[in-house]
């Protein structure tokens, strides 16, 4: 098996690079939008990772979660919100720097440590040829909690959004829109006013 | 098993005999299956555009290309040439990075996912167990694509356009995966070739679309939804919004975004195809046939009419997807976009949500019907 593992080596080269990179053009990048794009990026190169792990059903999950629909929701949302604000310089704002410099110092201390002193072992079992009922059993014996609770916690965050979306606790009247205008306003709930 | 022509394992047993190693030699093959089947597909595009040509100037009582070639079948390569040798226009104050990415985004995840299209037994360039799950992961790529191009633009249209299709294909998205998943229920995998070969015993009897009449539909509504093309051309819409993401594209950009929604539209019928229509067996199966004039169906060139068949029977039962599909553009009018957003959230999700239940509760009932 030379050829095989060698082209896997490569792949899980090529694979690191691109997630470290677009990793940290996420972080450094002024243009949120880039950003936004690049982490796309990482969720891709992240299931590339999978695939070269054997867990194929993973990392499509991978691509349709994160990159179709997580993804694409920031985009969204940096799209739509279209606000400009001038930023006033901060007094001391070294101290929140010095302060993100060490945090982040310290956390990558804390991994690197972790990561050289873990005995990793190389697993000799064979992978399975199908993921994906393995995966179902799990669900339904042993991780029927979390996955329950986890479907629970996304009903929540959606009947949220709706409410939020919906508005419904604006007043069907509100005083100020005279009738006069009527035949301008398009046929929608009255919205709160800004600034109000 | 029975498990027909396998070309692979003839090259690679050709090629070991010469003394080169197994691993080398399935190296060498690799490329063919793919180089076949990007060509396959371009091929497909310009079938498909000469077939539009034709089909809207029939349903307008014109006669459409006639010159380029017999039946004017050179138009869509002349088309084609046109668009390469045009000048490629940046604007000025468009982002040039990610005004480039955007078709490239577009188009590639779609080529992809010709990766799982089996045209017989061994005829597919991947055999894997994720198949339509692939296909569905890797559509849901094409949306940022989109995104990417419509902001790159600069122009409003341009990011309205790119709002509108992200917008669609992701809420057309949801009745589409459910019901894929009757469908994956009934033949207990996500391998397309399990698919077909569940529905391979009877012949036109076994289909899935008897099965499956109301995730058909859905499926087909949806298809066409993904592909943006006309009762959903919203992204584009002409009158509305210039040519929505497209705006600003020109010469080779644009027909990246051409070729690639024209390649979606094949691919989606012959998903079609693969998943209600039998893929690649015939209405009579082919058995059958040889058990009644008496040949013993593993001769060889039994065989090779076999996958010649086979292939045939996915393209026609494709073509006549995409004829459809062609008809209905050029007779339905575009619906608007509430309208669009109302048919796919309130409407095709509860449907495919009920056909899924459904689908389940009949399995249960009847195992031999439904795939047990």
């Amino acid at each position: 098996m030379q050829i095989a593992e060698g082209v896997q080596l490569v792949t899980f080269g090529i694979l690191s690079l691109l997630m470290l990179g677009a990793a940290l053009g996420v972080v450094l990048f002024a243009n949120i939008v880039y950003s936004a794009f690049l982490l796309g990026g990482v969720f891709i190169s992240m299931a590339g990772i999978y695939i070269l792990l054997n867990a194929d059903f993973v990392s499509a999950a991978q691509i349709l979660v994160y990159v179709g629909a997580v993804n694409v929701l920031i985009l969204f949302a940096i799209m739509l919100v279209n606000k400009r604000e001038d930023f006033k310089p901060l007094k001391n704002s070294w101290i929140r720097q010095g302060m993100t410099v060490v945090v982040c110092g310290g956390l990558f201390a804390l991994l690197g440590s972790v990561s050289l002193v873990t005995p990793w072992k190389i697993s000799t079992v064979m992978p399975l040829a199908s993921s994906t009922v393995p995966i179902a059993k799990h669900f339904f014996t042993d991780f029927l909690l979390p996955f329950e609770l986890a479907s629970v916690l996304l009903l929540m965050s959606m009947v949220g959004a709706i409410i939020l979306a919906r508005r419904d606790f604006v007043p069907d009247t509100v005083t100020g829109i005279t009738s006069t205008q009527d035949s301008l306003t398009l046929p929608e709930r009255p919205r709160e006013l800004a600034g109000k | 098993m029975n498990s027909g022509i396998d070309l692979q394992g003839t090259f690679i047993q050709s090629l070991s005999d010469f003394g080169i190693s197994a691993e080398l030699a399935k190296v060498f093959w690799m490329p063919f299956p793919m180089l076949l089947m990007i060509i396959g597909a371009t091929v497909g595009v310009l079938v498909n555009v000469w077939l539009e040509r034709k089909i809207s100037a029939a349903a307008q009582q014109r006669i459409g290309p006639e010159y380029a070639g017999p039946l004017g079948v050179l138009q869509p390569v002349a088309d084609g040439l046109k668009l390469v040798f045009k000048e490629d226009i940046q604007p000025a104050k468009s982002d040039p990075i990610l005004f480039t990415m955007g078709p490239v985004l577009v188009v590639m995840p779609v080529f992809l996912s010709y990766l799982i299209v089996p045209f017989g037994q061994n005829l597919v360039i991947t055999n894997i167990n994720t198949g339509v799950f692939l296909w569905i992961a890797l559509s849901s790529i094409v949306p940022i694509g989109l995104l990417m191009a419509g902001y790159s633009s600069n122009n409003k249209y341009s990011l309205l356009g790119g709002l509108r299709a992200a917008a669609q294909s992701i809420s057309y998205e949801i009745p589409l995966a459910l019901s894929v998943l009757a469908i994956v229920m009934m033949s207990n995998s996500l391998n397309t070739i399990d698919i077909v070969n569940q529905q391979a015993d009877y012949g036109i009897l076994s289909w899935n679309i008897w099965r499956q009449p109301v995730g058909f539909v859905i499926f087909w509504i949806a298809a066409l939804a993904e592909c943006e093309r006309l009762p959903f051309d919203l992204p584009e819409a002409e009158e509305e919004l210039v040519a929505g993401y497209q705006t600003e594209y020109s010469g080779m950009k644009f027909a990246l975004f051409f070729v690639g929604s024209y390649v979606n539209l094949v691919l989606s019928a012959l998903l079609v195809a693969i998943l209600y229509l039998g893929g690649w067996s015939s209405p009579i199966p082919i058995d059958m046939l040889s058990n009644l004039l008496g040949v013993d169906p593993s001769t060889s060139w039994v065989q090779v009419v076999d996958a010649s068949l086979g292939i045939s029977m996915t393209l026609l039962k494709a073509y006549f997807l995409v004829f459809i599909a062609i008809l209905t553009r050029w007779t339905v009018p575009r619906v608007r976009i509430d309208q669009l957003l109302n048919l796919g959230w309130k409407f095709l999700l509860p449907i495919s949500l009920a056909n899924l239940l459904i689908t389940a509760a009949l399995k249960l009932a009847f195992p031999t019907a439904f795939g047990g």
